[in-house]
Formats: structure tokens, C-alpha cells, sequence
């Protein structure tokens, strides 16, 4: 709680306390710690002066502000035209078995969430896939679990 | 390719030596003279819409305001385009210049740009070249300051006024227009909102003169564009051709030999199919785009694509406003209880007679532009879609 006090306080003096700070504030929380928890919410809005209500309104509109519970690395595999057509279910597949979950889920230990998303840019060379901020292009299932096996090393050391 | 009838153009990414110089040059002119030339040089916008960009910098210019805002519109959503990263990663410099002397000629002194969520690893790159820009701008006297905001992962906050919304810390809805950006745009200030292509022509537009840049394209499409390339392929990528060509030349050189449909300006673009290669332009004559072009060969069942980009639409949509929201449902649905023989193939008359309810109704370009992939893929591939 302390932490996260300091967290919120620190990114209100560097984004300012006006509502046009709050995409910034919002992202840089996620950025922090993959997901907004409700007190993230509510601190977030007192230091605003805005209802948390509102906040929260603002925070589901967007994709990459999770508002429940994500691991440490968020996967998210394009689906869209071309990375459809270059074979993102052969992706998913090798990497729902290689973290033994299914698609909107996490690990157990909380490393991996696995979601799916729309077209990142990348369609020349599909199929991609995000981690984090990270783009990884020109998939092949041997690849990606290649990929998220280094994540898993990292995470151990 | 010696046979090609493309013409190929190196503007956009070609290496300046001293771009700085582009912009102390043009800050010899008065806001009016720069106007003037891109006015005269006939650029139109290159995020899909083609409204012509020096229009839209007289109209800010003309609002009597103390604040005003120049936006760089870096969101780049659209299925099938990528060029606005590649130029973000390769030219930062000329796209900076542009939003600078877009600021100098409207009277603003703030200017954004507005980076897709998934763009975010171009930022450490970015920043610090702003940080650059920023300064050299302060040195010559300029009261200018670049700034960068970011998106997170909503496809329709590429559309202007959901954009703005964004970035005033709300949901991104799109507004009601009127009032057009110029007049109202971010904090409800007189607002010129470009896409990144747009603004890297403005400055080469300066460093190369009007006249140089007039000599491409065609009268209703001048210059060139960037166009992002994929599906079926052997070439796919990024390529800056000359405005006005015929789909059919496009094919020649981009084709596998197999293409039977491409797709114009991503998801909310026309499918054109193999007959009507011959006789379609990509252009503002004919199809504009943003710069999408997707090839389909024979092998691709084009339910499955219009299927594809219907889920798109579903998910992206911000569904604030009932046609775009019920009638996304109701076409993903339709097609697929037609799919399944629970209704019958003159059930599709149906759904694309609400496809066009839907252009007329709907709020904003999202929703407007969904009877562009449905009514052209379903019309031109209707055995496909029913059996
Ligand atoms: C749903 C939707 C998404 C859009 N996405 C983008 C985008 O990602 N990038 C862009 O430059 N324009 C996008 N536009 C167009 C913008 O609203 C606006 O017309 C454009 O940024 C103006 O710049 P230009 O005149 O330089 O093209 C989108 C429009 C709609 C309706
Ligand atoms: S047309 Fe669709 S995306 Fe646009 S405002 Fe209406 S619901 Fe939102
Ligand atoms: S369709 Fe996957 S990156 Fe564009």
C-alpha cells in the first residue's frame, strides 16, 4: 500500500493533476505493474479531484489498461487479416501448450497472461506477437515457445 | 521489373543531409507563403480521408484563438498499415519539422504526437530525438514545443475526435461533427490534426519545392504515397509508388500470379476483384486508402476475411451509437446463420441494405465505412459467402 501511494504520487507530480495527465498516469501504473487495481482506481481519482467512477470509465475503454489481474509478461498474439493468414493459430496453439493455458488466462505463477489483440503494425511479417513493449515478428510455433522459454529463464534469475 | 508500369519513389524515407536546414529555409517565409505552396502543391492527407492539408492549416490559421494545437496522428490502426512506424523509426527528424512548421503556420504553440499503445518500444528511441528537436527549435527563436502522448490499444482513437477524447484523459468516443478539429478540436481549441505521412510531404514539399512534387501523380492524386503490402505476396512490405495506377498494374508486380481479390485501404477499404482490375485506379479518383493494400490468391476463402475483419469492427467499435453497435452484430450474425443455412442467401440482400442503413446513421468514419468491405466483398463473392 505504502509502495503504491508512493507510485501514484510520484507519476501525479511528474504528469500534473489536470484529467489531461490521466492516460499518462494510468499507462505509466500499468507499465509498473501490468494491471490497475481498484485502490490504483481510487487513488488515482482522489489526486485528480475526479469521481472514481470516472476513472474506471476512462480505464475499460482502453485494451492495454487491464483492469483485472495480468502476469508478469502479457502475450498478446495479433489475429488479425494478414497474421491470420500467415498462421497465428499455430502460434496460439504452441503457446497455450508451452504455458499449459488457454487464451485471456495466467499462470499459475503469475508470469504469463496470454491474450489475443487486433493488428499491431506488423503485417509484412506476420504472424508477430507482443510481450510487454516487445514485438517479436515472423513467428513459427518453434519460435515462439523458443521466445517464451527465455522469458521464463530471466524470470528465474 | 523492367516491364513495370509502377513507378517507384524515394521521398519520404530518402536521408537529408542537414534537415534543419528544410526548416530554417521555410522560416524565412511568412505562415501565409507556406500555406500557399501546400495549397498550391494540391498534397491531400495521407491517413485516409485526403482532405487537402494546406485547407486545413488556413482554417486553423483563420480561428482567432490564443491556444491552438497541432496533432501528429501516429496511431496507425488500421489492419494492414505499417508505414507510419517505419517512417516514425527511420525519418523522426522530417516528420518533426512538419509538426513545427504546422505550428508555425497556425499560431499554435503546442504540438503532440499520438503514438499507438503497441508502438510503445519506438518511445526510447523518440524521446530522446524530441528532446534533440525540441531544443534546436528554442534555438532559433521559435516558441514551439513537441510532445509526445501515447494510445493503448484502441483502434478508433485514430479517428480524430476520439483522439482528442483520449487525450483529455476519457473514453475514446468520437464527438459529433460539426465543429470540425479546426474550429474545436483538442480542449476544445482550434486543432490541425495530420497523420505522420502528411506532414513528412509538408517538409519535403519545402526541401524540394511545389513544383518537383506536382510533377507526380495525377491531377485529383498528386505526389506519391507510401503504400504497406501484404497477404499473398513474394514481396510484402513497405514501397513508395506513384498516385493514380491501375490495380491491374499493382497486381503485375505484386501478385503471385494467383491474386483473385485485393483489398484496398485495410479493413473499412474495398475488395476489388480480378475483373475489375483492369479498370480501377488506386488514387483519390478512384480508391483512396491510407495506404493498405492486401493481396488474396485462390486459396483464401473470402468468408473467412470478411469474417475476420467483421470481428475487427465488433471488438473496435466504441459502441456509443446503436447502428454502428446493433448493426456489426447483426451483419457478423447474419452472415454466419446464412453460413449455416439457418437463413437464406436472399437474406444477404438484407444485410447489405443494413450495411448501407449503417453509412448514413452511424456517428463516425468506423461505422460509415463497414458496407465498404461488406457490400464489395459480398456483392463480388456471394457464392463464396453462402455455401
Ligand atoms: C476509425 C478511424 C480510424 C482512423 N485511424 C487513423 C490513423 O490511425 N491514423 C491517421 O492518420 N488517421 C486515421 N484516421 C483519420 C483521422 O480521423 C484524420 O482524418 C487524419 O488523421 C487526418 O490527417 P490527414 O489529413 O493528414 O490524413 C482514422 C479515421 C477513422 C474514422
Ligand atoms: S460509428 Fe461505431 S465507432 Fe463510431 S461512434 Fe458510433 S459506435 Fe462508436
Ligand atoms: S494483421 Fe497482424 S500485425 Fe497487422
Amino acid at each position: 500500500m505504502q509502495e503504491q501511494n508512493e507510485l501514484i504520487k510520484i507519476l501525479v507530480e511528474k504528469h500534473g493533476r489536470t484529467r489531461n495527465a490521466l492516460m499518462p498516469i494510468l499507462q505509466d501504473i500499468v507499465a509498473e505493474k501490468q494491471f490497475l487495481e481498484p485502490s490504483d482506481i481510487a487513488l488515482v481519482a482522489e489526486e485528480l479531484d475526479l469521481s472514481a467512477a470516472d476513472v474506471y470509465g476512462t480505464a475499460t475503454f482502453y485494451t492495454f489498461l487491464d483492469t483485472v489481474p495480468r502476469g508478469k509478461n502479457v502475450i498478446r498474439v495479433c489475429k488479425t487479416i494478414s497474421c491470420y493468414m500467415s498462421g497465428k493459430d499455430e502460434i496460439i496453439n504452441a503457446l497455450e501448450k508451452v504455458l499449459n493455458i488457454k487464451v485471456g488466462d495466467t499462470t499459475v505463477d503469475k508470469q504469463f497472461t496470454l491474450l489475443t489483440a487486433n493488428c499491431m503494425g506488423w503485417c509484412h511479417k506476420g504472424p508477430v506477437m507482443l510481450i510487454n513493449d516487445d514485438v517479436y515478428h515472423s513467428l513459427t510455433p518453434e519460435a515462439a515457445i523458443e521466445i517464451v522459454q527465455q522469458y521464463k529463464e530471466k524470470s528465474k534469475n | 521489373m523492367d516491364t513495370s508500369n509502377l513507378k517507384k519513389v524515394d521521398i519520404i524515407f530518402s536521408k537529408v543531409d542537414n534537415p534543419l536546414q528544410i526548416l530554417d529555409k521555410a522560416l524565412q517565409k511568412s505562415p501565409d507563403d507556406i500555406i500557399n505552396e501546400i495549397i498550391d502543391s494540391g498534397l491531400k492527407g495521407r491517413g485516409g480521408a485526403g482532405f487537402p492539408t494546406g485547407l486545413k492549416w488556413k482554417f486553423t490559421k483563420n480561428e482567432d484563438s490564443d491556444v491552438k494545437y497541432v496533432i501528429c496522428n501516429a496511431d496507425e490502426g488500421e489492419p494492414g498499415t505499417f508505414k507510419d512506424r517505419q517512417i516514425i523509426e527511420e525519418v523522426p527528424e522530417k516528420i518533426f519539422i512538419g509538426m513545427a512548421l504546422a505550428a508555425y503556420c497556425i499560431g499554435a504553440k503546442e504540438a503532440y504526437m499520438y503514438l499507438r499503445g503497441e508502438y510503445n518500444f519506438l518511445k526510447k528511441d523518440i524521446i530522446p530525438k524530441m528532446e534533440w528537436f525540441n531544443n534546436e527549435i528554442k534555438n532559433r527563436g521559435l516558441d514551439v514545443t513537441l510532445y509526445l502522448r501515447s494510445g493503448s490499444g484502441a483502434y478508433i482513437c485514430g479517428e480524430e475526435s476520439a483522439l482528442f477524447e483520449s487525450m483529455e484523459g476519457k473514453r475514446g468516443e468520437p464527438r459529433n461533427k460539426p465543429p470540425y478539429p479546426t474550429k474545436a478540436g483538442y480542449n476544445n481549441k482550434p486543432t490541425s490534426i495530420n497523420n505522420v505521412e502528411t506532414l513528412v510531404f509538408v517538409t519535403m514539399i519545402q526541401h524540394l519545392g511545389v513544383e518537383e512534387f506536382k510533377k507526380l501523380g495525377t491531377k485529383d492524386s498528386r505526389g506519391s504515397k507510401v503504400f504497406s503490402i501484404s497477404g499473398d505476396t513474394p514481396i510484402p512490405g513497405i514501397y513508395e509508388l506513384e498516385l493514380g495506377m491501375k490495380v491491374s498494374d499493382f497486381v503485375r508486380e505484386f501478385g503471385d500470379g494467383d491474386t483473385k481479390a485485393v483489398q484496398i485501404g485495410g479493413a473499412s477499404g474495398f475488395c476489388v476483384p480480378r475483373k475489375n482490375f483492369e479498370n480501377t485506379i488506386i488514387g483519390f479518383e478512384g480508391i483512396p486508402t491510407g495506404g493498405s493494400v492486401m493481396l488474396f490468391n485462390s486459396s483464401r476463402s473470402m468468408y473467412n476475411i470478411l469474417h475476420n475483419y467483421l470481428d475487427f469492427f465488433v471488438e473496435e467499435s466504441c459502441a456509443q451509437c446503436t447502428p454502428c453497435r446493433a448493426g456489426l452484430q447483426q451483419l457478423l450474425k447474419g452472415i454466419e446463420a446464412i453460413k449455416r443455412r439457418e437463413k437464406p442467401a436472399s437474406y444477404l440482400n438484407e444485410l447489405i441494405k443494413l450495411s448501407q442503413t449503417m453509412k448514413v446513421a452511424s456517428k463516425c468514419g468506423l461505422g460509415q465505412s463497414v458496407a465498404n468491405p461488406f457490400v464489395s466483398i459480398v456483392e463480388n463473392f456471394k457464392e463464396e459467402i453462402i455455401f
